[in-house]
């Protein structure tokens, strides 16, 4: 095959291996619609939150602080707060995506939210022999069900406004969407170990404001993972490029 | 919005967008396929398993439309996700069992 079929290739299987999402960013992009509407926002007040920003649950956590009359400034840390982890998401793409032209890069910076970066970094590590091309072709597939989906469904939300009801248990759809990416990712001990640090850990810095609890919950839960493959003595998966 | 102008809320807006963007950019942007040191690759290999479960944890044990209390469909329908993602190695599964089971249990209570 040429490159140029092995990138549409990829760009597809990416679109595909993301699809199940969609009815995630569907439902939870209405919401964010209806949530914000209801809030006294207009449309392209609601519309700005989901192009400029497209991270909702800072999104989200940014609008509730709003309507308590929260103080900019805490409107601010604490919805910064929540996508710190993209930081990490950042990094991690890196030795994967990082020799891409800058204005891929700068792309897939846009888009680089939980869904499309969890799957690509699940696909990258199972798939070690992708292409540079192959890797940046298959992010931007992921992308297809979720980003154009996010915009379209705020926008359905923000027309529709307050005629929907809230109790279509839309409220479970962040949770499980986030579990369904979790769950078939536990491929190795280390992994369940880290998982699982994860989840005790944010039970025990859940008293702390605004979402603070989320880091160092995430970086011990992290620091566990490594510490428990470093002590089985193995490398689970060695990313591309990776030094030996 | 009642209490923030036009002006207010678009600043809001543009400073959140800005530093989210920033947040996402900085390693694609600044390391490009520079390599990372080993313990530091060891360490991102957990991220998605790291960080996922914390943001997800008090969204199960203290959902908002309980008020502080534990509820059994946020619990059963996690569990159900967790179970079935985890044996059928499937988002799609997941996401299916956790709501049926969220729905089924909040449908009974």
């Amino acid at each position: 095959m040429t490159p140029d079929t092995t990138t549409r290739t990829a760009f597809w299987r990416g679109a595909r291996d993301c699809g199940p999402f969609l009815f995630v960013a569907g439902p939870f992009g209405m919401l964010f619609g209806v949530v914000g509407t209801e809030a006294g926002l207009n449309i392209a007040e609601v519309m700005g939150f989901s192009v400029v920003i497209i991270a909702g649950a800072s999104q989200f956590a940014a609008l509730q602080l709003m309507s308590e009359q929260a103080p900019t400034v805490i409107v601010l840390l604490s919805a910064i707060a929540v996508n710190l982890r993209m930081a990490m998401y950042s990094a991690s793409l890196a030795p994967h995506v990082g020799g891409a032209p800058l204005w891929q890069r700068a792309l897939i910076g846009y888009m680089n939210v939980d869904q499309t970066y969890a799957v690509s970094v699940l696909k990258y590590e199972a798939t070690p022999q992708m292409t540079l091309s192959e890797r940046v072709a298959y992010f931007f597939g992921t992308c297809l069900p979720i980003v154009p989906i996010w915009y379209a469904a705020t926008l359905v939300g923000a027309l529709l406004g307050q005629s929907i009801p809230t109790e279509w248990g839309l409220e479970f759809a962040v949770p499980v969407t986030f579990i369904a990416m979790i769950a078939p990712a536990l491929r190795t001990p280390a992994h369940i170990a880290a998982a699982g640090a994860s989840i005790i850990l944010a039970l025990a810095f859940a008293g702390l404001p605004y979402n603070l609890g989320l880091m160092p919950a995430g970086i011990g839960a992290m620091i566990v993972g490594a510490e428990v493959e470093r002590r089985m003595g193995r490398s689970f998966t060695q990313p591309p490029g990776a030094p030996k | 919005m009642t209490g923030w102008s036009a002006g207010e809320i678009w600043f809001i807006i543009a400073a959140l967008g800005l530093a989210t963007y920033v947040i996402r950019f900085s390693f694609l942007g600044l390391i490009g396929d520079r390599a990372l040191p080993e313990w530091l690759l060891r360490h991102l290999r957990y991220t998605p398993v790291a960080i996922l479960p914390a943001l997800v944890t008090p969204l199960v044990v203290w959902p908002a439309t309980a008020d502080g209390a534990l509820s059994p469909p946020h619990l059963a329908g996690a569990v159900a996700a967790m179970g079935i993602g985890y044996w059928r190695k499937s988002p799609i599964w997941a996401v299916v069992a956790g709501m049926g089971a969220f729905l089924v249990v909040r449908a009974v209570m």
